[in-house]
């Protein structure tokens, strides 16, 4: 589940249901076996999950070119410079358009077609693979066939002339006003394959006897789909909604590729993580972007925090959690 | 889906499936879908034909189909050494990444799901908490880290973090599968004698296969796509992966745009072939996290 790892996921912060099993007290055997299956899980996990998350928060605390320790102590400073930074604010600001428009642009959208596969109609499974290909195709493979596109002299402005709407051709990447619909373009189009997925998943587990019950009752469909589906999906939509907002604060692949660290932000599409490499790594200073990972990661904890915290919280048997025994 | 099996059963519940069927009018149903497998195919379709043109059929005319065909691109990338090592690279690494998740994950799920002991709670918040720390987060001192270890410009130095930032979505996806083989099936185990290890090899692992399927076919993909660990990685073309190949690629041919359209379609195709034959499973796979 890359989408997962991508984002954060509900389970973060519900502990595991204990399944309250009868078990042998446990002696020195049972705890080798504990050790010999988990260890080698939990010392790679150690090394390069927690130990690089940790030493970002402390070496963001120092002025820092990478060679040799870090000696220069400069407390907060690098995240003073962080805020005074408009490239920082524009980037805040783009990761929260992309925030609201990812939901808004993909969520109804990935509903309606949610419940138009779950219908019975013909080569059904062979367009659930069809619209999943985006999303199996790799940003880089994305990025750099719609920047192609996309181009000035590209295929999609050729189209518009062709179908004589040449006045809507565009200057879709660099244009500030319209990057960033690009952008959100591309970004629903390689994304709503998961949201769909997801969905379906979640219709999946819908009683059938619902649906029944409520066209004996003379219920039409658009009725039942929407006093019963859709309140049923909830919990799925909630849980998608969190991973699409932690997907959208962290983006950086496509932006990246199709816009570059330099153009990203003239043309109003940087986001945190393209800032974050930009004057971090690519410029030498790893004290100031390990400061910028730590803004980063804080910005995407607090709000998955409040999101678990007030929303997710309604769904007392959650999608991702370990569901009751 | 709620439709077929609404549909199976007995002649009674075939009519208020057929209501549905009225109020849709089956051509907009079909007519909706086609538009949709061909917005999302779209730039698909345009790179693999556009590999098959020249830079002045592109040029002349972008959204152009090729007139007349044109082999050349194709056979010059997969003529070239440069392709095949970069797809080397990639299957090598993602291979080892999806047998290093599978095996750890499985082992660490396995005594998640089926040992009672102090601390098996923090240890499932442990790994559970890794799921709020993407890669991006990580990346510099990642980047420092298997600098300090001297990993860089080689394949461990992918397959080792891409297992770690892989683990807790494996392990939250494995943990309910495994919890859910009886306990009866363990208690028979053991009386016939065996013991829990052997209960581990003989009866869990095949047992949580479906599973294991779709969190090796989803480290697989990942692993495949990933541009971000090997953008800070990888400086060394000789051991590119295919997503920094093709960028790489087009930025060295930026004017021969149908060479780097044949390139980029090629270098899609083994996660495609990949995800249509176990597309069902990731989907059932899914079901099963989301439902728990």
């Amino acid at each position: 589940m890359n989408l997962l790892a991508d984002g954060g996921s509900a389970a973060a912060v519900l502990p595991p249901s204990g399944a309250g099993r009868r078990r042998r007290g446990i002696g020195w055997a049972a705890r080798l076996e504990i050790a010999a299956l988990s260890g080698p899980a939990i010392i790679i996990f150690l090394t390069f999950v927690i130990f690089p998350v940790a030493m970002a928060a402390y070496y963001g605390f120092f002025s820092w070119k990478g060679y040799g320790r870090p000696t220069d102590f400069i407390g907060l400073r690098n995240y003073v410079v962080i805020f005074q930074d408009g490239l920082f604010i524009d980037a805040l600001k783009h990761n929260a358009v992309i925030v609201v428009l990812s939901l808004v642009m993909q969520g109804p959208v990935a509903i309606g077609l949610a419940l138009l596969l779950n219908k019975k109609m013909r080569g059904k499974s062979v367009i659930r693979v069809l619209i999943f290909v985006p999303y199996v195709i790799s940003e880089v493979i994305v990025g750099t066939s719609w920047s192609l596109m996309l181009q000035t002299s590209g295929a999609v402005n050729d189209l518009l002339k062709s179908i004589g709407l040449g006045g809507f051709a565009h200057d879709w990447l660099s244009d500030p006003k319209i990057a960033i619909w690009s952008l959100m373009v591309i970004i629903s189009w390689k994304y709503i394959g998961f949201a769909v997925l997801l969905f379906l998943a979640g219709l999946q587990g819908i009683p059938v006897e619902l649906h029944e019950a409520a066209s004996i009752d003379g219920a039409s469909y658009w009725q039942i789909q929407r006093r019963i589906t859709l309140p049923l999906l909830g919990p799925t939509v909630r849980i998608w909604a969190f991973l699409s907002i932690i997907g959208s604060l962290q983006l950086f692949d496509l932006v990246y590729i199709i816009w570059g660290q330099y153009i990203a932000s003239t043309a109003g599409t940087s986001t945190m993580a393209t800032y974050m490499v930009g004057n971090g790594r690519n410029s030498g200073n790893y004290g100031y972007g390990n400061a910028v990972a730590v803004v980063l990661f804080v910005i995407s904890l607090v709000i998955a925090l409040v999101y678990q915290r007030f929303v997710l919280r309604r769904d007392t048997e959650g999608a991702l959690t370990e569901g009751k025994k | 889906m709620a439709a077929t099996t609404l549909d199976a059963p007995t002649q009674g519940s075939r009519v208020h499936q057929d209501t549905p069927k009225h109020d849709w009018g089956s051509p907009t149903i079909y007519f909706i879908a086609l538009l949709l497998v061909a917005t999302m195919l779209a730039p698909v379709v345009y790179i693999i034909l556009g590999g098959f043109r020249t830079n002045s059929q592109i040029t002349n005319s972008p959204a152009g189909l090729p007139a007349p065909w044109v082999f050349g691109n194709y056979l010059n990338v997969l003529k070239g050494g440069v392709f095949w090592q970069e797809v080397l690279n990639s299957t090598i690494t993602a291979v080892a990444t999806t047998i290093g998740v599978v095996v750890l994950g499985l082992m660490a799920s396995y005594v998640l799901a089926r040992y009672r002991f102090r601390g098996r709670g923090a240890m499932y918040t442990l790994f559970a908490a890794g799921l709020m720390f993407p890669m991006t987060v990580a990346i510099t001192p990642l980047y420092l880290m298997i600098k300090s270890l001297g990993l860089i410009n080689t394949l461990p130095g992918l397959i080792l973090p891409q297992i770690a930032f892989a683990l807790p979505v494996t392990i939250i996806i494995l943990v309910p599968f495994l919890r859910a083989i009886p306990d009866e099936i363990e208690e028979a185990a053991s009386i016939d004698g065996c013991s829990r290890l052997g209960f581990f090899f003989r009866m869990v692992v095949p047992l949580s296969v479906p599973g294991v399927v779709t969190v090796g076919i989803l480290a697989f993909i990942g692993s495949w796509n990933s541009y971000l660990l090997p953008l800070f990685v990888l400086n060394n073309e000789a051991t590119y992966t295919l997503p920094l190949g093709v960028q790489a690629f087009a930025s060295q041919y930026s004017v021969d745009t149908a060479k780097v359209l044949a390139f980029t379609s090629l270098s899609m195709i083994p996660a495609l072939v990949f995800f249509s034959l176990f597309e069902r499973r990731i989907v059932g796979g899914l079901t099963g996290a989301v439902k728990g």
